[in-house]
């Protein structure tokens, strides 16, 4: 690991070489912007802070001359251990700045964390833990019901500072303090702050790597033991450098530029390994669109995904947090395992066809394919710039829906966007206007709906196979 | 249902002496996730050990998941070894397929919804899988051993997923490969033992082959086939495996308080 890791920017597998050839006389010829990882040490473009972020103390092991370079991931690690350097594979015992847990998986740390501290026992700090309902939430299911209780009982013995409670399941808009999906909730609530680290129980944790921090998932017993000693041994991933280029055509969304991706290196290409973000492109990326490219980290087996802090992220933290934090950045020299290297400009749309993420295909190849019924919605697909995106295809189009079309808006403030704000070239209507002229479902309560299933009546759940054809 | 974990068990082992569910707070020894082998001579289908047993004794010796105590208690890995039938899956195994999300309501650390966890393991996998792992109506699978391809639990951070092959009765799990959260909450659990194999053993082996793994040998054998396979070490997950746990890895470094 470390051999690799420090020969800089090894070229990788002979696979990749060898899908680029199968690419070229394939289907995906056009999209294979993909070229060979070169031994190109330079950053695309300069990247540093165009407005001076609030200082936190300096501590005297993560200042002075740089003796060993580091990555991003490595940096972040190696400050919040203590540590002036961390090299690739080292385990480490880690401060964690945030820990965010949710219905499904919070009643479970909430046992171990009691089992194992005491039943008495108190929480590291009520104020870096963020307890967010989110999966399970409208719903009959007594269980389900059950896990939110437990979650409230535990914030209100805890005094846990930041829970974001639903009572009324009738009427989400009735609990002010409801926000819906934890990922982009953390994010709109402030907790997503550079230079930080964030565990969470769940996956798509990583989608916080967009502000510049660690960001990754844990089971149970995990945050169990980070609820009550507020740290947690590590390995320290080595990083795959993803560099983006060129200007991004506006038929092509952050999910494109993942899709892309992983249809490269696969569903285990970044597994244990950390996976950076950067170039022209990315920097010219909104914050819903970074947090698009690390919410599928995961879907490549990825630790976690970052991409540095600029001045689109101050700018999205300004009004949302006061909390001070400090970015890092990786060195110029620091070591990549492997460099990717995209011309955006030449992409094309892309689709992950059934049964995984990396079965990848052109959008326009899938064109007669006949879909059955279409779900907008939750951590990856469900903010406010994804449902704009929709809303302009119908506005294009002028036509109705043919299927079932749900929409199930990640947060509360999501919601709230989709019914005020016009979509741009409309005549001031706002999505969800532009959703109703095309037949589509009213846009649903937030939560993470039918994303992953969930109890039977789920919204949008299909709880009956369907054939589309006779077998 | 309770009696299938305590006696007559269906499960071929000599390790089902293990209720790991157990989560009282009076069960006081640490074995973690070292099911010692009580037969000298792991052959077939060993006939059930525990009718040397009475049940309460048998409870007592056992330990629940991400065991507290200081592994003063635990057993060597050198006599660790795993014996009985093994389940043949392929490659990205997903934890949708392991523990469908219908069923995350279902809280790990409450011992009957542990159970009931059990009975839906690998419920998820396509009806390709004619010989299903857990039959209708049972909480345990007659299957011990679990043996996949590249890229093993992948998808959700749910730790329900090792969960539900520990309290379905799996000892542990051997694939080419793992996802790292799968891998991560197996060991923080000691739910299953998460082992890689260093070729794909899972194109030479079939559903209901008899396996034994002698771990200290990091060796894998067949019994059906008579075949023998080379499994890779456990490498920086055994401090934590053998201290008992991230809990009691802890405490034992001085990380956290002794209870």
């Amino acid at each position: 690991m470390n051999s690799m890791a420090s020969s800089t920017i090894a070229p990788n597998p002979a696979s990749f070489i060898s899908n680029k050839k199968d690419l070229g006389f394939t289907a995906f010829s056009t999209s294979s912007q993909f070229s060979i990882p070169k031994c190109n040490r330079r950053i695309s473009k300069k990247i540093c802070s165009v407005m001076a972020p609030q200082q936190s103390e300096r501590r005297p092991s993560t200042t002075g001359s740089v003796k060993t370079a580091m990555t991003m991931t490595e940096k972040i690690l190696a400050r919040a251990s203590e540590k002036s350097q961390l090299i690739p594979g080292e385990n480490t015992w880690v401060n964690i700045d945030i820990l965010m847990t949710h219905d499904v998986c919070g009643p479970g740390s909430i046992g171990i964390f009691k089992k194992e501290f005491g039943q008495d026992a108190k929480v590291w700090d009520r104020e870096k833990i963020v307890i967010i309902p989110d999966h399970y939430i409208f719903t009959s299911d007594e269980r389900a019901n059950r896990n939110v209780d437990i979650l409230r009982d535990f914030c209100m013995e805890q005094n846990i500072k930041y829970f974001y409670d639903i009572k009324d399941l009738s009427d989400f808009k009735a609990n002010p303090d409801y926000k819906g999906v934890c990922h982009i909730a953390l994010a709109q609530e402030g907790h997503c702050r550079p230079g930080e680290v964030l565990l969470g129980t769940d996956s798509h944790t990583c989608t916080a790597g967009a502000f510049g921090q660690f960001a990754t998932g844990i089971g149970n017993t995990d945050a169990g033991f980070v609820l009550g000693a507020g740290k947690l041994l590590l390995k320290v991933p080595p990083t795959l450098r993803f560099v983006m280029d060129g200007e991004m055509p506006n038929y092509l969304l952050a999910k494109d530029l993942i899709l892309q991706i992983i249809g490269e290196i696969s569903v285990s290409g970044a597994t244990y390994k950390s996976m950076e973000f950067v170039g022209t492109t990315v920097e010219s990326l909104t914050m819903e669109e970074r947090m698009t490219l690390c919410n599928m980290v995961v879907e490549a087996g990825g630790k976690n995904g970052v991409i540095p802090a600029d001045s689109t992220t101050f700018k999205y933290l300004e009004d949302k947090t006061s909390v001070a934090y400090e970015p890092v950045y990786s060195d110029e020299q620091a070591r990549f395992l492997c460099e990717y290297r995209f011309d955006v400009s030449k992409l094309e749309p892309l689709v992950a066809k059934p049964h995984s993420p990396d079965n990848r295909a052109l959008a326009r190849e899938c064109k007669d394919v006949k879909i059955d019924r279409v779900y907008i919605g939750s951590c990856t697909g469900g903010k406010t710039e994804d449902f704009m995106a929709a809303a302009k295809v119908f506005l294009a189009s002028g036509k109705k829906v043919k299927v079932p079309t749900f929409l199930v808006p990640a947060t509360q403030k999501v919601w709230m966007d989709v019914y005020s704000l016009p979509v741009p070239g409309s005549g001031g209507k706002t999505c969800s206007q532009i959703f109703e002229e095309a037949g589509c479902d009213t846009p649903a309560s937030p939560s993470c709906g039918a994303c992953l299933g969930g109890p039977k009546d789920t919204y949008a759940r299909m709880n009956e196979p369907t054939a589309s054809k006779p077998s | 249902m309770a009696a299938s974990s305590l006696s007559l068990s269906p499960n071929p082992t000599t390790f089902t002496t293990s209720p790991k569910p157990s989560f009282s707070p009076s069960y006081h020894t640490t074995r973690f996730i070292k099911f010692p082998n009580t037969s000298q001579t792991p052959t077939h289908l060993i006939v059930n050990p525990l009718t040397t047993h009475s049940p309460r004794a048998s409870l007592s010796s056992i330990i629940p998941r991400a065991a507290a105590t200081p592994s003063s208690s635990t057993t060597s890995t050198a006599q660790t070894s795993f014996h009985g039938l093994c389940y043949v899956v392929g490659d990205n195994i997903d934890t949708d397929q392991i523990i469908p999300a219908e069923y995350l309501t279902l809280v790990p650390s409450n011992p009957a919804e542990y159970e009931k966890l059990g009975s839906y393991a690998l419920i998820g996998l396509p009806s390709s899988y004619t010989t299903r792992f857990v039959e209708p109506n049972e909480n345990k699978s007659k299957y011990s051993i679990v043996i996949g391809g590249y890229n093993f639990g992948c998808g959700s951070s749910r730790e329900h997923a090792p969960v539900a092959l520990g309290a379905a009765g799996v000892s542990a799990v051997v694939a080419e490969s793992y996802a790292r959260i799968f891998f991560r909450n197996s060991v923080a659990t000691g739910e299953v033992y998460p082992l890689e194999s260093e070729g794909r053993i899972c194109e030479e082996c079939k559903t209901g082959d008899t396996i034994t793994i002698e771990l200290a040998e990091s060796r894998l054998i067949n019994h059906t086939t008579g075949k023998e396979y080379k499994l890779k070490p456990i490498g920086d997950a055994g401090p934590v495996i053998e201290a008992g746990g991230i809990f009691a890895y802890a405490r034992n470094t001085g990380m956290i308080p002794t209870k």
